[in-house]
């Protein structure tokens, strides 16, 4: 049913209609664009809390981050010189590290497609724990 | 504004593991009501987006900077409470491989970062929506406007949390003080990047945004319940 309403609300609007497998390669090739190659260019100064510990003199109570010697730690890439490959290699594995785990995730919650007799409920009630 | 190890105190940082925690536990559950084969995936790639913008991180004034946390951002597009799964994947990727915000910060960094902004961002944009023409194409200024909102009071979230449990003995009028000064600043930021993420898909596909689809189904049932009579009005094609 959804689908059927969606098609008229894009003819009525006088496009052809995208495909979400578009939207979500578009939005994955700006992501993994942003982070493997812009973010060379991002500022380095400290950030806004960073910023107001270091003028109010609470940075000092800062400690140490537990996994500090990790080979993508501080959005480098350990062994990598160059500065512009290690971030951007960093970022890209960052990017396809979280749409694993966060699409992996989304995936196991998500609502079940009804069957074609639609058995609705039946399918919608274990996945959740 | 990921948050080290080391600002707040160990008791504060069990206490906002054990919320955000509690908060992801719940949001698996509602989550679900959001989530389906096309919303799913979308839910991972905003969280990849997410990660991505968070590494650009943008000069607002002499020898500051900012990035986008992306609660309102999220919550426009996948929903709030997919929006807290995919905020909070992004800081437990970035806390436990990228060294980026302190691993007992973590709790602190999802309650801040996460749970704040898109509790606010959401919010903010509701009450937006519901007062602007009730078109898609206004989704993205509402959105925009939850996303300004969200950092300055997540900021505030921060200073109540260093009132509760911070390591150093400051003034927290002047932590308040320096700390929303900043945040309004990073806060449009944060608006400019959500508008434009947001106009991009709404532009293409109204109907993948979580918080446009209420707008749509509006205006199909217009459609639909006065078609045989009306029709004439509404023809556009």
């Amino acid at each position: 049913m959804s689908t059927a309403t969606e098609d008229r609300t894009d003819q009525a609007e006088g496009r052809p209609r995208v495909a979400t497998r578009w939207v979500l390669a578009g939005t994955l090739l700006v992501s993994l664009l942003l982070a493997g190659v812009v973010s060379y260019y991002a500022a380095s100064s400290p950030d806004g809390l960073e910023q107001v510990s270091q003028t109010l003199g609470f940075h000092t109570t800062e400690t140490d981050h537990e996994l500090s010697d990790s080979p993508f730690a501080d959005y480098g890439t350990a062994g990598v010189s160059d500065g512009r490959l290690s971030g951007g290699i960093a970022g890209v594995a960052g990017v396809l590290i979280v749409l694993v785990l966060a699409g992996g995730l989304t995936w196991a919650v998500r609502r079940r497609r009804p069957e074609k007799d639609s058995a609705d409920e039946a399918s919608t009630g274990e996945t959740a724990a | 504004m990921h948050v080290p190890n080391g600002f707040l105190d160990a008791p504060t940082s069990v206490a906002t593991g054990v919320v955000a925690t509690a908060a992801v536990g719940v949001a698996l559950v509602k989550a679900r009501k959001e989530l389906d084969d096309r919303t799913a995936p979308m839910a991972g790639l905003i969280a990849a987006f997410i990660f991505a913008v968070q590494m650009l991180n943008f000069p607002v004034g002499a020898g500051t900077s900012g990035h986008l946390m992306g609660g309102a951002l999220a919550a426009v597009l996948v929903g709030p409470w997919t929006a807290v799964l995919s905020t909070s994947v992004v800081f437990i990727v970035q806390a436990l491989l990228f060294a980026d915000g302190g691993i007992t910060a973590l709790g602190t960094n999802i309650v801040l970062m996460g749970l704040s902004t898109v509790l606010v961002g959401y919010l903010v944009f509701l009450g937006m929506r519901a007062v602007l023409p009730k078109r898609a194409s206004f989704v993205p200024l509402a959105a925009a406007l939850g996303a300004l909102v969200s950092v300055p009071v997540a900021s505030l979230v921060f200073v109540v949390l260093y009132a509760i449990g911070g390591n150093a003995d400051i003034d927290l009028a002047a932590l308040a003080t320096a700390m929303v000064g900043v945040h309004v600043l990073i806060g449009i930021g944060e608006a400019v990047i959500t508008y434009l993420a947001v106009a991009s898909i709404v532009s293409v596909r109204p109907d993948l945004v979580h918080g446009a689809r209420p707008l749509l189904e509006q205006r199909r049932l217009v459609i639909h319940d006065t078609a045989p009579a009306t029709s004439s009005q509404e023809t556009s094609a």
